[in-house]
């Protein structure tokens, strides 16, 4: 078996990410060879033969360009399997090149199963294992969900390919992240308030407890789309990762992205009206309550 | 300038879901059923820029499934939406992300749109697929994951979500496709008097057997609840009682207190 791993860049660096690609191939025991656009000053330390288009010509997001050079390289690698990360690069391009190969696309896969591709669904309540009807099959992986035994090592063996920066739709640069009014990855406790809590004045009783704590308050992407919580207090794959020594979940049900950016905290407790929330994956203690009851009489004993 | 919206009625993700009888899905009986919130935000985008040019784009939301998704399709048409099109399939449950684009891409290549808005992803099945499919197959641009949206005489500047909190500034000129992530606006609850309104808008029924039909290029295998890691200690109780608890194993397993 053989598979096409794509690389990811983001402002001219090497995305983590593209490891686990790699490391998604060797545990299917598959030959890869890799394709990025990106650039030589970081060349990802991988021993195989790797298709490099450079992102100063071609643009780092400019995916009809992009599919098509990965096109030219599948005529000429003719892969089983093109293997992408489930990230912002590789479900927008994903699914171009399915539709180009008359490929399965299978999305955000967790795991392998009797060689089927194990993904969730419904929020990471159940488990589906697709197995695709057609000669290629496209995957994206969800970030995390597997890891390389030992250090990625090695130089590739570079093979230019050339690509122009026409596309169909124009790529006027990139803007960060508004400094916001706190850097929660310093914090020693979080208490974050998710969409349980109910309504924007419930957020009090939330930021009590992670003072009581001598924490900060923290919060899943419901409540700072809503506008109830600064989103410099987000935590999850488009806000901040954090690994703090306790972390509270209060009314979170533990969507994949929030559960990305707080599962490496040294004790999860969460706090919610459902048993089978999937924080309860992460959480060393569930406990099964109102947030809105709990969280009061916890302040209260902790300044008792 | 002509809008679609494509729309998906998923259930509420609160739900406790049991599995069908055939074991490839979740059973569908017992469930509230709610419009997919990412598709939400797409609905209201497209109700902000017909607003905006003056009323004058019309505007038509589709959806796929069983007669139960005009409940969703309802709500887009109280939020501003023209006119509705429910390709009726009860099996829709069944269909992959490259056949629902194949029966959307043939409904769409008639009546050629200047702009279409989908979700990113559902919240069931969340392949985050189907737009850029249904773009690929029209031949237009897409644009996954925004945050933003701006129009200014036939162009659009998007902002796409990245991870980390970067965003990517991208413009692109009309027709495309663009599908839209949670926090791009902030979506409208129907008045009384749109619901009542949308009432009498048009919601035409296309059966799915008018529609030509793909094959699958996947099958589902089986539906499974995932496995409980296992060690997460469960707490359940009256709130005083639990409070108490849960203090001790902080103390006893935590150092947060020293």
């Amino acid at each position: 078996m053989k598979a096409l791993i794509v690389g990811e860049y983001r402002q001219g660096r090497l995305q983590a990410g593209t490891y686990e690609t790699l490391a998604f191939a060797q545990q299917l025991g598959a030959e890869a060879v890799m394709f990025a656009v990106g650039s030589d000053a970081e060349l990802p330390r991988f021993a195989g033969r790797l298709y490099l288009a450079d992102a100063a010509a071609c643009g780092e997001y400019n995916p009809a360009v992009h599919k098509a050079l990965l096109l030219e390289v599948i005529a000429r690698e003719n892969p089983d399997l093109i293997v992408l990360c489930h990230s912002s690069y590789g479900w927008d391009l994903a699914p171009r090149l399915a539709l180009a190969l008359k490929a399965a696309q299978v999305s955000e896969v967790v795991d392998v199963e009797e060689g089927a591709f194990v993904v969730p669904a419904c929020n990471a309540k159940l488990r589906r294992r697709i197995r695709p009807q057609s000669a290629r099959t496209v995957v994206t992986l969800q970030a995390g969900a597997f890891g390389l035994t030992g250090e990625p090592a090695g130089s590739p063996e570079l093979e230019r390919i050339a690509g122009s920066a026409a596309g169909d739709v124009e790529f006027a640069g990139y803007e960060a992240a508004e400094k916001g009014e706190v850097d929660l990855t310093r914090a020693e406790v979080i208490v974050s308030a998710g969409r349980g809590v109910g309504k924007p004045e419930n957020v009090d009783v939330i930021a009590g407890l992670a003072r009581a704590f001598g924490g900060e308050l923290g919060a899943s992407r419901p409540v700072v789309d809503a506008g109830w919580v600064d989103h410099s207090r987000q935590v999850g794959t488009t806000g901040q990762t954090v690994a703090p020594k306790l972390y509270v979940a209060c009314g979170i049900s533990g969507a994949i992205q929030h559960l990305a950016g707080m599962k490496k905290s040294g004790f999860v407790v969460a706090i919610n009206k459902d048993k089978d929330a999937p924080i309860g994956e992460v959480a060393d203690v569930l406990v099964v309550a109102d947030v809105l009851q709990l969280a009061p009489a916890l302040t209260a004993a902790l300044q008792g | 300038m002509k809008i679609l919206v494509c729309i998906k009625q998923v259930p509420d993700m609160e739900s406790r879901f049991k599995i069908d009888p055939s074991g490839t899905w979740y059973a569908t009986t017992d469930l509230a059923w709610r419009m997919n919130e990412y598709d939400e935000y797409a609905v209201e985008q497209a109700v902000q820029l017909k607003e905006k040019l003056g009323g004058a784009p019309e505007l038509m939301v589709v959806s796929i499934g069983p007669d139960r998704v005009k409940e969703a399709m309802k709500k887009a048409l109280a939020m501003g939406c023209d006119k509705g099109v429910h390709i009726c399939d009860p099996q829709s449950w069944e269909k992959g992300p490259f056949e629902v684009a194949s029966f959307l891409a043939e409904y769409a290549q008639q009546e050629r749109f200047d702009l279409i808005l989908t979700g990113m992803q559902s919240q069931d099945r969340g392949s985050a697929q189907v737009g850029v499919l249904l773009a690929e197959m029209l031949e237009i641009p897409a644009v996954t994951t925004i945050v933003d949206f701006s129009h200014q005489d036939g162009a659009v500047t998007v902002r796409r979500e990245l991870e980390g909190g970067l965003k990517a500034v991208v413009k692109v000129k009309l027709p495309a496709l663009f599908t839209c992530q949670l926090g791009l606006n902030t979506p409208r609850y129907p008045t009384l008097p749109n619901i009542m309104k949308a009432k009498k808008k048009e919601l035409i029924t296309l059966p799915i057997a008018d529609l030509l039909q793909a094959e699958p290029l996947a099958v589902t295998e089986r539906v499974f609840p995932p496995q409980k890691k296992g060690g997460g200690l469960v707490l359940e109780g009256e709130v005083g009682v639990l409070a108490g608890q849960l203090l001790g194993i902080l103390k006893e397993k935590t150092t947060v207190f020293k």
